[in-house]
C-alpha cells in the first residue's frame, strides 16, 4: 500500500492540531489554507514585517496563540503546506483547489475540514451602506493590518465577539460609539450555570465588560436595531435601536460592526454530500458528525468551528479527535486514554457552548419585524418585502424555492451570510417552523472562481 | 380514500405538463396535474433559458413558431413577468466547415420568419465588439431570446390554478393503471385521481410509465453543466452559442438583464432519476471556462459564483416523444425533449391541449410520435 493521501483543509487551531497528529502517525498531509500565514481567524498571524506582540495581538490568549504557531513551525517541513489557496469544490474523491490563478485536482483517501465559522448576521435596515462590516472584518481589520473600520464605531449584535472586538478596539486605541447588544442582562445571568463549566472563559468576559466601562464606552443591553443611517456616497452616518423601554435612540457613527455570534462554514462539507440535521437550539443546519467528527460520508471529518462553534480550544481538541478517527478508521492505532480525556474535557466545553447560545441567543424573531423595504441577500439586493411576496404570492415555504423566485442567497456568498435570516423571514412569513423551510443546497465554488484560472495536473 | 377526478389528468409538473394544463382549462376541460416535487424543478427550471428557434430541426419550426406565439405574449397569457429579453440569437463559428454548416442551415430554414443574417467575422467584431478573434463568422437571428427558467414553468402553474386546474404538488406516483374506460393514477400516499385521458409529461421519468403501457423507449437522464458570472453591465445582447466540433468543448451564453452571464455547455454528466439528484462535474465547469474566453475574451476578467444542475430526459435520437399512445387509447405522451424543449413548452402545452380536446393537431407532431421505437419495443419484449 503507498502512502495514504490526506489533506486537511484549514490551518486555524482544528487544522494545525490535525496535522500534528497525522504527522505523528508518520503520515504528511496536505495541508490546505485560504490564508497568507497559519493561525487561523483566531489565532491569525499579521502580516511578515508587522512587529505587534502577542500579549498586544491576542490578550488572554497570547500563551495559546503563540504555541499553535510554533506547533505550526515545526511542523511546516513535515506537511504540505499550501497557503493561500481556497477549496472550491469536492467532487468524485478530490478537492480542487485554486491558488494564484492556477487549480488542481487533489485525490485524497481521506480529507478533513477544518472551515472555520464566520459571522452569524441578522439584516437590519441601512445594513448594505459602506462602513457596515460583520463583527469578525471589523477583527481581521484589527488584527491583520492594525487599521479601525472607523473613527467612531458602534459594535451591534450579540455573542461573545461583541464584547471582545469592542474592547479590542478600546484597547487598540479607537473611539467605540456605542455596544448594544440585542440580549438582555438577565439572559446572560440565567446562562451562568453553564457558563460557569469554563470560570477562566467566563472570568475573561467579565474583564472585557470591565474595559469597555473603565474607557466610558456606553453598553446598552436588550435592544432592538431599528436602521443603519447613511447614503450611497457617503456610507455610514448612524444607528438607531429601540430600548428595552420601547423608546429610540441613535447614535452617531461612521462604521457599525455586526454580529450575532458565529456560523460554521459548511459548504465544503455540503459539497462532499455530507448530511445535514436541523439543530432546533441555534436554528440553524449543521452536518452530522459523531464524537470525534465522523461525517456520514466515508473518508471525510469535520473538525473545529466548522462543524460545530465550540471556540479555538474546543477546536484544537477536535482536530486531534478527528485525525485518530482517521487513523483508527485507515487501521491505525490510536491512544485510548488520551482520547478519552480529550472528549471529557470538551464535554465541559460543549456545556458552556449551551450557555453562550443561552446568554447570546439568535434574534429570530428579528426577521419577523424587518420592514420590507429592509435588503436581506446583499449580494442581489433584494429586500425582506420581495422575499415575502415570493412567499405569499408564489407559494415558495422552502429555501431553495425562495431563491430559485427571489435571488435570495443566489448571489456570490450563496448564502452564507444571508441564508439563516432569509430562512427566518421566508419561515414567519409563511407561517411554517424553520426546520420545515429547510436548508439552501450549497454549490461549487465555494467562493467566486476567476475564469482565468489555468489548470494544473498535481 | 381521498380520490379526485377529472376529464384530464397530466403526471408531471414541468413546463409541458403546466402548459398543457393550462391551455386545457381555456378550452374547457377539467384538469388534474401532479408533481411529484414542487412545479418546474428539473429540467423546466434548472435548463439554459434559451427562447430559441435557430438551429432547430427544420421539421419542429412549425412547433416551435406556435410556442413562439406564447411566449411573445406570455405576459399577457401567463399573468406575470418572465424575464424574457429578444435581443437575439448569435452562433458563431471558426472554421469555414462551421461557416457552411450555419449558412446551410440559413438556408434551410428560410421560410420560417427567423430572418437569419450570415455575418463575416469582420462584421461580428464591429457589431460584437466583445468577439474573441478567431471567429471567422456567424449566423444572427434578431428576434430569438432568452427567459428565465427558475420563474417560468412555475408561472404557468399557477395560471392553471387560477385558470381552474387542480395541481397537487409533492404527490410522488407509483403507478398509472387503465381501469375500464379510466386511467387510474396511484399516489404513494394512498390518493388516487381519475381521468378518461392520461397525459405523461414526466421528462426523464416518461420512459418508467410509458414502459409501464407496453411503449418502452431509448432514453437516459442527463444532467446540464450549468455556471453563473458575477453581475456586470448589461452589453452583450443577443444569447451566443459557439459551434464546436466536440459536445465536450460546446460553450454558448446569455447574459440576463441584471448583468450576470449564464454559461451553458461543456457536455453532460449522468443523472440519478432514482434518486433524483444531478451534479456538476468540475471537469466540465473548467473546460467551458477554458473555452468561453475564445468566444469572449473578457470572460478571463470574469469569476463564476455558482453552478448547477438538473435532470434532463435525453432520447437516444434526440427527438421528444408526443402524441398519443401507439397502445392505449386516452393515453398521451409529451416528454423527452433532450435538452432544447424549454422554449417548446408553452406550445407544447397547446398542440397537446388541441390534440387532447379535438383528436387532430394543425401543427405537424408526426415525427415525435412512440411508434417509432415500436419495432425496437417489440424486439425488447
Amino acid at each position: 500500500m503507498g502512502q495514504s493521501r490526506v489533506i486537511v483543509v484549514g490551518a486555524g487551531p482544528a487544522g494545525v492540531r490535525c496535522a500534528e497528529v497525522l504527522v505523528a502517525a508518520g503520515i504528511k498531509p496536505i495541508l490546505v489554507d485560504e490564508s497568507r500565514r497559519d493561525g487561523g481567524q483566531i489565532y491569525r498571524r499579521q502580516p511578515e514585517g508587522f512587529t505587534r506582540s502577542y500579549p498586544s495581538l491576542y490578550g488572554t490568549e497570547a500563551e495559546r496563540a503563540r504555541a499553535l504557531h510554533q506547533s505550526f513551525e515545526s511542523l511546516r517541513s513535515r506537511v504540505d503546506y499550501r497557503p493561500e489557496t481556497l477549496a472550491w469544490n469536492i467532487y468524485d474523491r478530490q478537492l480542487h483547489t485554486v491558488s494564484a490563478g492556477v487549480t488542481k485536482a487533489l485525490p485524497f483517501d481521506a480529507l478533513v475540514v477544518c472551515s472555520g465559522a464566520t459571522d452569524r448576521l441578522m439584516p437590519v435596515k441601512g445594513w448594505h451602506y459602506a462602513g457596515t462590516y460583520s463583527m469578525g472584518a471589523a477583527q481581521i481589520a484589527l488584527k491583520s493590518q492594525a487599521c479601525a473600520i472607523g473613527r467612531q464605531v458602534v459594535f451591534a449584535g450579540t455573542g461573545p465577539l461583541l464584547y471582545l472586538v469592542a474592547a479590542q478596539y478600546v484597547k487598540a486605541g479607537a473611539k467605540v460609539a456605542a455596544v448594544l447588544d440585542t440580549s438582555s442582562l438577565w439572559k446572560r445571568v440565567r446562562a451562568l450555570p453553564k457558563l460557569a463549566a469554563r470560570p477562566r472563559v467566563l472570568l475573561n468576559g467579565v474583564s472585557l465588560m470591565r474595559t469597555l466601562r473603565g474607557a466610558g464606552v456606553k453598553v446598552v443591553t436588550g435592544i432592538e436595531p431599528v436602521e443603519i443611517h447613511g447614503s450611497d456616497e457617503d456610507g455610514v452616518r448612524g444607528i438607531t435601536y429601540r430600548s428595552q423601554d420601547g423608546a429610540t435612540h441613535r447614535v452617531e457613527c461612521d462604521a457599525v460592526a455586526l454580529g450575532y455570534h458565529v456560523r460554521p462554514e459548511t459548504q465544503l462539507a455540503d459539497l462532499a454530500r455530507c448530511e445535514f440535521r436541523f439543530d432546533a437550539e441555534t436554528r440553524q443546519w449543521l452536518p452530522t458528525v459523531d464524537q470525534d467528527g465522523r461525517s456520514t460520508t466515508p473518508g471525510v471529518y469535520l473538525a473545529g468551528d466548522g462543524a460545530r462553534v465550540l471556540g479555538a480550544d474546543g477546536a484544537e481538541i477536535a482536530g486531534k479527535l478527528a485525525a485518530w478517527a482517521l487513523l483508527e478508521d485507515m487501521g491505525h492505532p490510536v491512544p485510548d486514554a488520551e482520547r478519552a480525556a480529550l472528549r471529557r474535557e470538551r464535554e465541559a466545553m460543549d456545556r458552556f457552548r449551551q450557555g453562550l447560545v443561552e446568554a447570546f441567543p439568535w434574534p429570530a424573531e428579528q426577521a419577523a419585524r424587518l420592514p420590507d423595504e429592509a435588503i436581506v441577500c446583499r449580494c442581489e439586493a433584494i429586500t425582506a418585502g420581495e422575499l415575502r411576496r415570493v412567499v405569499n404570492q408564489m407559494g415558495a415555504c422552502e429555501a431553495n424555492r425562495a431563491k430559485a423566485f427571489s435571488r435570495v442567497g443566489m448571489g456570490r456568498c450563496q448564502g452564507r451570510y444571508c441564508g439563516h435570516a432569509g430562512a427566518e423571514v421566508v419561515a414567519a412569513a409563511a407561517g411554517i417552523a424553520l426546520e420545515k423551510v429547510g436548508r439552501l443546497r450549497g454549490q461549487a465554488p465555494v467562493k467566486p472562481l476567476s475564469m482565468a484560472v489555468r489548470e494544473e495536473q498535481e | 380514500m381521498n380520490s379526485h377526478r377529472a376529464d384530464v389528468v397530466i403526471v408531471g409538473g414541468g413546463i409541458m405538463g403546466a402548459a398543457t394544463a393550462f391551455f386545457l382549462r381555456k378550452r374547457g376541460a377539467s384538469v388534474i396535474l401532479l408533481e411529484r416535487g414542487l412545479i418546474g424543478q428539473q429540467a423546466s427550471g434548472t435548463n439554459f433559458g434559451n427562447v430559441r428557434r435557430m438551429g432547430r430541426p427544420v421539421e419542429q419550426l412549425p412547433l416551435s413558431n406556435r410556442s413562439r406565439e406564447s411566449w411573445l405574449k406570455f405576459k399577457e397569457l401567463f399573468g406575470e413577468d418572465v424575464e424574457l429579453l429578444l435581443n437575439g440569437q448569435l452562433r458563431v463559428g471558426f472554421t469555414p466547415e462551421h461557416e457552411e454548416r450555419m449558412a446551410t442551415y440559413a438556408q434551410d430554414a428560410k421560410d420560417f420568419g427567423m430572418g437569419m443574417q450570415m455575418m463575416g467575422g469582420k462584421a461580428l467584431r464591429e457589431r460584437f465588439p466583445y468577439l474573441g478573434p478567431d471567429i471567422t463568422a456567424g449566423c444572427y437571428a434578431p428576434f430569438e431570446g432568452h427567459a428565465n427558467p427558475r420563474l417560468a414553468a412555475p408561472i404557468i402553474g399557477r395560471a392553471a390554478v387560477r385558470e381552474g386546474a387542480q395541481v397537487f404538488e409533492n404527490t410522488e406516483i407509483v403507478s398509472v393503471e387503465k381501469e375500464g374506460e379510466d386511467f387510474r393514477v396511484n399516489a404513494a400516499d394512498g390518493r388516487t385521481f381519475r381521468a378518461p385521458v392520461a397525459l405523461i409529461t414526466a421528462g426523464a421519468w416518461g420512459n418508467l410509465i410509458s414502459t409501464s403501457f407496453g411503449e418502452p423507449v431509448p432514453m437516459i437522464a442527463k444532467a446540464p453543466q450549468m455556471c453563473v458570472t458575477e453581475p456586470v453591465p448589461y452589453v452583450i445582447g443577443p444569447s451566443i452559442g459557439a459551434l464546436i466540433d466536440d459536445p465536450d468543448q460546446l460553450v454558448y451564453f446569455r447574459q440576463v438583464a441584471r448583468g450576470n452571464i449564464v454559461v451553458g455547455g461543456g457536455g453532460h454528466e449522468l443523472a440519478d432519476i432514482e434518486n433524483r439528484r444531478a451534479y456538476v462535474n468540475p471537469r466540465r465547469t473548467l473546460l467551458k471556462l477554458k473555452n468561453a474566453p475564445r468566444v469572449m475574451p473578457a470572460f478571463n476578467r470574469l469569476s463564476i459564483i455558482r453552478v448547477w444542475s438538473g435532470i434532463e430526459g435525453y432520447m437516444e435520437d434526440s427527438r421528444a416523444v408526443m402524441g398519443p399512445s401507439a397502445r392505449v387509447p386516452g393515453l398521451y405522451y409529451a416528454f423527452g425533449f433532450s435538452g432544447h424543449g424549454f422554449q417548446l413548452g408553452p406550445g407544447v402545452g397547446d398542440v397537446m391541449a388541441e390534440l387532447i380536446h379535438t383528436g387532430a393537431t394543425t401543427t405537424p407532431i408526426e415525427h415525435y410520435h412512440i411508434s417509432r421505437f415500436a419495432k425496437q419495443a417489440m424486439q425488447a419484449a
